[in-house]
């Protein structure tokens, strides 16, 4: 329910726990040599991942100390086919579980230079150069003009509270 | 105790500063407490680089994830829709995405058109004035002629369309269903000396620009430059009333957590449908066992939330993705009853454009559009600038079963008790829903859309909160009358949505401010017989 006050603490991971957590980034998204982009376990990525881990710090443990158990001790110990195919076999029973883990990876990987670069975009933040958009043709209401009045005429004496 | 006022606003949001403006001219001592800070917008995530991280942080919707020292805590597990809200100067229209439809004059007579609910006691054409004088003051950007309203006239031309407007628009057209620039509270051009919209996006984690108009920017500047007091960091736990049953300040926490009286000579509650009850109920005492102004029982009940449906589709061509106002283009095509679609009332479409990289990523995972592993990199820009939308805002109809009460247990930091949210969605809205996500797929199907996505309710929209201190002329079945003015305490006024009696299907904010007006200029009317 409520997670309030005081709720984001900047404990850090633990070794072991960053070692699974940084396992789990690369198998969601690993490096690409068609695009020459590194994956989420690249280490600048990965540290921007774990200076990010404020309000889901909990939650995150959480989810590491289960895939760990379900690694039968260490999932970074595992090799990573066996890592990525135990990750897939608990995503597929447990939809919704690796939520936490898939958004603090996304805004990592989705932050880098090199990665916004290989997806079109400038790496730089919304404001203040902002972005420009056509304004769109206004005479395709035309046809919504043509249809006339669409909504109901209310001058009724009312049965008001 | 500190120097007594003649009138005291509780809350500094949307409807607080109007009022606080609208009263400013009768040279009255006027404050207002507020429990947040003014905003600062070079904080705005739209400011770093991590702009989608900060969205989920330090900027969330949800006061429960904040957890800021402003934020007060909200029991929603009994509701299916979470509540959202910003506390501080400027309230939820710092977070709102500008989105400004006005109610339509069916929606204040609801109970004479279609039988359910009730009418309100006043009228579109009671409010129109004062549309016209919000849309003014906050600066709406919009295109004259939409057949779906009475005349009106915005004072700026709409702002952009866009490649996904224009697109969507043709589909619409090829349906035969209505649609129209959307009114938005986001300035087209530079306007009253406030710079114009450059479509950062990401309105609705506060507008680094300064375009959109949330009303720290636009009626507070002007009550303040008026020599209206804005306390900030106060936040109200209980008013005080004496033995004639009439209000006589409030008590607050300051900034240091010291208790501190202000005495007033009225008192006005603009505190949003969840903080207005919970003040009032908490207020109880032994003149009023129940909760201030709750002879009829009705403070905190009838509690209405817009449940939200969501479509979206992948388009081959291009979209504007996370460039532009995310409140650009509406429909009302099924806004008015029609009985052959099993429901009564309606819903409008806000339709919307696409989302950064992150929050492509992410709901792409969640839709099981995206996968983990190598084909993650195609996937994502299968779907990145390549997807939009619409939500589907349903009208929501009053039912004393979803309600605002204290929690027994949780409180926030000053020791208050916290509000704790029941509720559930009706049968009615329900098939409304389920309407809005069919057509909505229709619409999307004719614009050229694949993959398509919906969800139902969304269930992190708990933003419009309305109805909990309805308005009325019968003491037994309303918490105010129709001026706003509580039956139980005559010198205590109500001027925020908990004043409600319907919800419309549209975004609030534009018929809430102006009900707040409107409550104003009713108050500046009889300032001679006010108490009467």
């Amino acid at each position: 329910m409520i997670n309030h006050q005081d709720n984001h603490p900047i404990a850090a991971l633990s070794q072991p726990e960053q070692e699974c957590l940084r396992a789990i980034a690369g198998c969601i998204i690993p490096p690409s040599f068609k695009y020459g982009i590194p994956g989420a376990d690249d280490p600048a990525i990965f540290d921007d991942l774990l200076a990010s881990i404020r309000r889901d710090g909990d939650a995150l443990r959480n989810i590491l100390a289960t895939v760990d158990r379900n690694a039968g001790g260490r999932l970074a110990d595992l090799a990573p086919t066996e890592r990525c195919a135990l990750l897939a076999r608990l995503r597929d029973e447990r939809p919704g579980f690796f939520s936490v883990v898939e958004a603090l990876t996304s805004r990592a990987y989705y932050g880098n230079d090199a990665v916004l670069r290989s997806i079109g975009m400038e790496p730089r933040p919304p404001f203040p150069k902002g972005h420009d958009l056509p304004q769109g043709d206004l005479s395709l209401l035309d046809a919504v003009l043509r249809r006339g009045k669409v909504y109901r005429d209310a001058d009724v004496s009312g049965h008001s509270v | 105790m500190n120097e007594p006022v003649d009138v005291l606003i509780i809350g500094g949001g949307a409807s607080g500063a109007a009022v606080a403006w609208n009263l400013a001219e009768t040279r009255m001592r006027i404050v207002c407490l507020e429990q947040g800070d003014w905003p600062r917008s070079q904080d705005f995530p739209s400011n770093g680089r991590d702009w989608e991280t900060r969205q989920s942080e330090d900027y969330a919707l949800s006061p429960n994830r904040r957890g800021g020292i402003a934020d007060y805590p909200i029991n929603d597990d009994g509701s299916p829709i979470k509540i959202a809200n910003f506390n501080g100067v400027g309230g939820g229209t710092v977070f709102y995405a500008g989105h400004f439809p006005r109610m339509h004059p069916s929606d204040f007579r609801v109970r004479s058109l279609d039988g359910v609910a009730d009418d309100w006691p006043i009228d579109y054409s009671t409010l129109e004035p004062f549309f016209e004088i919000n849309d003014r003051m906050m600066g709406v950007s919009g295109l004259a002629g939409d057949p779906a309203y009475p005349k009106k006239e915005p004072p700026m031309p709409p702002i952009p369309l866009g490649h996904t407007g224009e697109m969507f628009g043709r589909a619409m057209n090829q349906l035969g269903w209505h649609w129209w620039p959307a009114d938005t509270a986001i300035n087209a051009r530079a306007y009253e000396g406030r710079a114009p919209c450059i479509n950062i996006g990401h309105c609705g984690h506060g507008c680094a620009q300064g375009a959109k108009a949330a009303v720290d920017v636009t009626y507070w500047q002007e009550a303040v430059r008026n020599r209206i007091e804005v306390r900030t960091r106060c936040r109200v736990s209980r008013i005080e009333t004496n033995e004639d049953r009439m209000a006589v300040g409030a008590w607050y926490f300051d900034a240091n957590g010291e208790e501190v009286f202000q005495p007033a000579e009225i008192v006005i509650i603009a505190c949003n449908g969840i903080g207005t009850p919970r003040l009032l109920l908490n207020s109880a005492c032994e003149r009023f066992p129940n909760g201030l102004a709750n002879s009829s029982g009705l403070v905190g009940k009838n509690l209405m939330l817009h449940p939200y449906a969501m479509a979206r589709g992948r388009f081959d061509k291009q979209q504007d993705g996370f460039r532009g106002a995310r409140g650009f283009m509406w429909s009302m095509e099924f806004y008015e009853t029609d009985p052959q679609r099993g429901y009564v009332r309606g819903y409008c479409y806000q339709f919307t454009r696409g989302f950064g990289p992150a929050t492509t990523a992410i709901n792409g995972m969640a839709d099981n559009l995206i996968p983990w592993g190598e084909n993650h990199h195609d996937a994502f820009r299968h779907y990145f600038d390549h997807q939009a939308g619409m939500v589907s805002i349903c009208e929501d109809l009053p039912e004393e079963i979803n309600t605002v009460t204290l929690d027994p247990g949780l409180k926030d930091s000053n020791g208050i008790p916290a509000p704790r949210i029941t509720y559930r969605i009706g049968e009615n809205t329900q098939k409304m829903l389920d309407h809005s996500i069919a057509r909505g797929t229709e619409i999307l199907l004719a614009a050229g859309g694949t993959d398509i996505v919906t969800r139902s309710p969304l269930s992190h929209a708990g933003w419009h909160l309305l109805g909990t201190a309805r308005m009325g002329k019968d003491p037994k079945r309303s918490v105010v009358n129709e001026w706003g003015r509580s039956h139980d305490v005559k010198n205590l006024f109500i001027v925020d949505g908990s004043v409600f009696v319907t919800s419309g299907g549209v975004n609030p904010t534009s018929t809430i401010q102006a009900v707040s007006l409107y409550i104003s200029d009713q108050i500046k009317s009889r300032l001679h017989e006010l108490f009467d």
